[in-house]
């Protein structure tokens, strides 16, 4: 339920389009994107940038850990939420208010 | 033989510990070397012994594994479910969901990245976080203070002549044509030089080509359009034209019969479709048509005569000549009498094609160039002053600087910004102005020689400079950044300036005008009279509006006064009544002084005005 509440609160911020959350193995556990395969892709793109993003700040200072990683692209804006078993994927529409 | 060393043991002391201990050595056997060997040897002598003193090579072979690069197109499908999921099955899929979703970890994982996740999109939300900042303030240009720095110098191989004129290379600031000669009447000794160069920037000290006209030439252009051929003025009066592929002699010249009588002092090529005509200014008061095919006769002549009648008699010799290509049949020249005169060549008749007669300067005109990036506006130099002038006011120029100690020689343009020019003087200072920053005084004075500057060029991009002396030399300048690099209002700065003394110019004129006429009428007097009575109306209105304003703070205060001293009298003095016309007097203290204010804005515009219309009639 605290999921849930969580999830819907992510959901009802400004400019969300749409939040996942992955397990570690690619699978999405919750989408509130209504394709499968938008999900799907999502997913898998992701996981794995996320992974080799984890991986390159490890090999690069092994104390240092990846704690967040933003892709801003021209339209929208993909944040990823790592962590060791699960992963929170939110895209977002940036509001460009100065 | 045999050697032989018998050691002994007591049976008895078989089995007991070896006792060992130290004696010196003991000769067993000599075996003398025996000479009668020696008959069986021969000496060797000499030896041969190679030797090599040489680093030890060797060759190995070595060879990586191939790494095989191939190129696939990744197909995403559902994976990742565990075995025994069937991603395909939605109802295997939702059992597995919840039975993830049960999981305590995921719980509290989901709850903490939301709150990380909330964080940055509340930040996204507030401001955007990748704005770039100051985008969209330009990079102001560095405001180091302007300079110019000689960066090379020409000094003629010839001596006892000066730089006449000097032309750029039209493909860029990498070649020079100067023309030399003595200018002074009749002083120039027998056997001075005739020849004029093309200098390479690189090599200052030998020309890289030679050019041998007739006489000593006063003038030299290259063809903007084909980079070769050149173009010179002499000082006898004739027009020749060089190849630079072909040699130092003339590829043609014209003849002294149909020349001009006077040197040439200004050649310039036309814009035409054959790339092939110029025309030609000289102190004897023709302005000449060449078309350089054929240099026996000219295609067209024109007199510099003031009272348009193309009356050889009275024309003016013409120093200076201007032409801007993209206004291809209007020209301007400047006489040695100080006129300048705009002319068209396409005019019907002989008296059309001079349009206008500018007053000019006291002595002759040395140069004459039209603003490249305003044509309307043109600035000419001669006797002490350099003057800008715009095409429609035709008395005046609408700006000018002051006279200066020493004469002018020459002055152009700067290509880059529409603000600048230069002049030469004949103290040998370069002068830039820039009228952005300064008007009364140049922005920046260079010393370039001791001798005087007697002509100056700048070249297409802006940066070079190159300067002529009397005594030969040539000197090339190069002007720090803030003299080529355009800001971007600059253009409408400077449009507002030239307007502006354009109008003032024009308000002028009519002024002008106007009281001539009424002298014709009698009656010019008058008219300043009543200008001036306007004037004094205006001040003398605010005075009385002003006096009139205080006048009625007065009253209002000495009535209040009086209320308030008949309230006392009459023992109804109120705390709250006291207090309130306090606040009451503030406001209206308040109120008086924006009147006043007002009031007294009204006489300083009057006195404003005066103080301008002064000054424009100044």
């Amino acid at each position: 339920a605290e999921v849930e509440e969580t999830f819907k609160r992510i959901l009802s911020h400004k400019g969300v389009i749409g939040a996942i959350i992955v397990s570690y193995d690619g699978i999405p556990i919750r989408s509130s994107f209504a394709e499968n395969d938008v999900t799907v892709q999502y997913c898998a793109l992701i996981q794995q940038l996320a992974q080799k993003a984890k991986s390159a700040v490890r090999d690069l200072d092994p104390g240092n850990d990846l704690t967040f990683l933003r892709i801003r692209s021209k339209k929208n804006e993909i944040m990823v939420a790592p962590s060791p078993d699960y992963l929170l994927l939110v895209v977002q529409e940036p509001n460009d208010q100065p | 033989m045999e050697i032989q060393y018998v050691y002994t043991k007591k049976r008895a002391d078989f089995g007991r510990q070896c006792i060992f201990s130290d004696r010196p050595s003991e000769l067993l056997v000599d075996i003398a070397p025996n000479p009668e060997a020696l008959k069986e040897f021969l000496e060797r002598d000499p030896v041969d012994r190679a030797i090599q003193v040489v680093q030890e090579m060797s060759e190995h072979d070595v060879n990586t594994e191939r790494f095989e690069t191939d190129s696939h197109g990744v197909n995403h499908a559902e994976g990742g479910w565990p075995k025994d999921v069937n991603p395909q099955e939605v109802e295997q899929v939702i059992r597995f969901r919840k039975k993830v979703e049960k999981d305590e970890m995921y719980v509290s994982t989901v709850q903490n990245l939301g709150n990380q996740m909330e964080h940055c999109i509340r930040q996204n939300n507030a401001i955007d976080i990748y704005q770039d900042y100051f985008s969209d303030i330009e990079i102001q240009a560095t405001e180091e203070p302007p300079s110019a720095k000689t960066i090379n110098v020409f000094r003629d191989p010839c001596k006892d002549r000066g730089v006449a004129h000097i032309s750029w290379y039209p493909d860029g600031p990498t070649k020079l044509a100067i023309a030399y000669c003595n200018t002074d009447f009749q002083r120039a000794p027998k056997d001075t030089s005739t020849e004029s160069y093309l200098w390479d920037v690189i090599n200052p000290n030998k020309p890289e080509l030679a050019l041998k006209p007739v006489s000593p030439l006063v003038c030299l252009e290259y063809n903007p359009k084909d980079s070769h051929v050149l173009v010179g003025g002499c000082y006898n009066g004739q027009i020749a034209y060089w190849d630079s592929r072909k040699g130092s002699q003339p590829v043609e010249s014209t003849e002294v019969a149909n020349g001009h009588r006077d040197p040439v002092w200004k050649v310039i090529w036309n814009q035409s479709k054959t790339g092939t005509e110029c025309f030609s200014v000289s102190t004897d008061g023709q302005v000449l048509w060449w078309d350089t095919r054929k240099l026996s006769e000219p295609i067209e002549r024109l007199c510099l005569d003031p009272t348009k009648k193309q009356d050889l008699a009275c024309a003016h010799g013409a120093y200076s000549l201007e032409y801007e290509p993209t206004i291809p049949t209007k020209f301007m020249a400047g006489s040695e009498q100080g006129a300048i005169f705009a002319c068209n060549r396409k005019g019907k008749t002989d008296a059309d094609k001079i349009v206008a007669v500018y007053p000019g300067h006291i002595g002759p005109v040395y140069a004459l160039q039209r603003n490249p990036q305003f044509p309307k506006v043109f600035m000419s130099v001669g006797d002490w002053t350099a003057r800008i002038w715009s095409e429609d006011i035709k008395e005046n120029a609408i700006m000018w600087t002051k006279y200066h100690q020493c004469g002018l020689t020459d002055g152009c343009w700067s290509t880059a910004r529409p603000g600048v020019f230069f002049t030469s003087k004949t103290d040998g200072t370069l002068d830039v102005w820039d009228l952005l920053f300064k008007q009364n005084d140049p922005t920046l004075t260079v010393q370039v020689c001791d001798e005087p500057l007697q002509c100056l060029r700048l070249q297409e991009h802006g940066r070079l400079m190159a300067c002529g002396s009397q005594s030969g030399v040539a000197t090339i300048v190069e002007l720090s950044e803030g003299f080529y690099a355009q800001n971007r209002n600059e253009r409408n700065l400077v449009n507002a300036i030239f307007e502006r003394e354009t109008r003032r110019e024009k308000i002028l004129e009519s002024r002008h005008r106007e009281m001539k006429l009424k002298e014709k009428k009698g009656g010019a007097e008058e008219e300043e009279e009543h200008r001036d009575e306007e004037h004094e109306d205006l001040v003398a209105k605010a005075e009385a509006d002003f006096f009139a304003a205080i006048e009625n703070e007065k009253k209002l205060r000495d009535r209040r006064k009086e209320e308030r001293e008949a309230a006392l009298r009459n023992g109804q003095v109120d705390e709250e009544e006291e207090a309130g016309t306090g606040i009451g007097d503030a406001e209206d203290e308040a109120e008086e002084k924006q009147e006043l204010e007002k009031v007294e804005e009204v006489p300083e515009q009057a006195a404003e005005e005066k103080g301008e219309s002064e000054s424009a009639e100044k």
